[in-house]
């Protein structure tokens, strides 16, 4: 027998014996209904967890972005006051940055196409589920117990087995939905710990990271510093490396203009 | 007759069609029992595209059984060995 033909047979048989058969067969189809309706709301709590997980991992692809962005600066002041060694640390942490970010982007990816199966298998089932209530009320109103059963075998089964499709969407969801937080939860606990954190906040104490702070203090207050005198009028902005130089030019040039002055007259 | 792709619906799929579905349904039966993984992925996809290609979605109100049952898109071996498995576990949970 052909694989198709063996799934079917034992999915079938499967998704049958989750059904509730009662004395009267119209009484089943309300019992069944109330399964239904509990496998819909289900399904949408499915959809709302798989969301939220999701959410948890764009999240965290946000920080660990903007801590990356933080070493990148980092590393280019350090670069700008000539100490490589710094920025060679910063990119370093950087780059392990990137890995826990493309790996994160690959779970998100996969979370979001967990969201748009299931959110698709709850319409299919919705759907099913209104036919089913319709049919449910034609039957009861119009046969007897005896002679609705066949009918309600029909749509018993044909229900069956969208409720076993999307019973085992949601478990599949579950499944991969579990395996993902336990990683975002590790992540998370590396974030709050500061281990993924920048430069100079990763383990206070060691002397490349407090160095590594100090010169980016130091860095943007010569960065600030270089801004106000390139809106002073009359400086050059290469003038800001030593105060002594910086102040210097301009007495030889006043010494120039003076001898100049000096000859005319 | 119905085609149903677990995860994804049913399709209808004209009995012409179905040859060429048992030639990749052959395909797909011959990885699983040899437990070649890569030859189950090709065999898998090949076999749903087939359906989709042919097929046309069936009423979503519908409230008919399938003829046939295929495994979701990404379904692994092991996977499909477990709903090949006969065991008491019901499909639908809670």
């Amino acid at each position: 027998m052909s694989l198709m033909k063996r799934i079917s047979l034992i999915f079938r048989s499967k998704a049958n014996k989750a059904l509730d058969r009662a004395e009267d067969p119209r009484e089943t189809l309300d019992y069944s209904y109330q399964r239904q309706l509990d496998l819909l709301s289900k399904v949408r709590r499915g959809v709302a967890d798989v969301a939220t997980s999701r959410k948890r991992v764009e999240l965290q692809v946000a920080q660990l972005e903007q801590q990356q962005a933080k070493l990148q600066s980092q590393a280019e002041k350090a670069l700008q006051m000539d100490r490589e060694d710094l920025a060679r640390e910063a990119l370093t942490r950087k780059s392990g940055l990137t890995q826990q970010i493309n790996d994160l982007k690959a779970q998100y990816a996969q979370l979001q196409g967990e969201e748009e199966k299931l959110t698709l298998a709850q319409q299919r089932l919705q759907a099913k589920v209104e036919a089913f209530r319709t049919r449910k009320e034609t039957i009861k109103a119009t046969y007897t117990a005896a002679e609705a059963q066949t009918r309600i075998n029909e749509a018993m089964s044909g229900i069956g087995e969208e409720m076993g499709d999307v019973g085992m969407a949601i478990q599949r969801a579950e499944d991969k939905t579990a395996q993902m937080q336990a990683r975002a939860g590790a992540i998370d606990e590396l974030i709050a710990s500061g281990a993924l954190d920048d430069a100079s906040q990763l383990s206070a104490g060691d002397d490349i990271t407090r160095e590594l702070e100090s010169m980016s203090s130091q860095a943007d207050v010569e960065a600030e510093l270089m801004r106000l005198k390139g809106l002073a009028p009359g400086k050059e902005p290469g003038a800001i490396e030593g105060g002594s130089s910086a102040e210097g030019e301009p007495v030889v040039a006043e010494q120039t203009e003076s001898t100049t002055e000096g000859e005319q007259q | 007759m119905i085609v149903r792709i677990l995860g994804e619906g049913q399709y209808d799929v004209s009995d012409e069609a179905l040859d060429r579905l048992n030639e990749l349904d052959a395909a797909l039966e011959a990885a699983v029992d040899g437990g070649n993984e890569e030859a189950f992925r090709s065999a898998l996809e090949a076999l749903l595209e087939g359906v989709r290609t042919v097929g046309v979605p069936h009423a979503v109100d519908a409230l008919d059984e399938s003829d046939l049952i295929l495994p979701p898109a990404d379904a692994t071996i092991d996977e499909v060995r477990q709903l090949l498995a006969e065991s008491d576990e019901g499909l639908i949970p809670g």
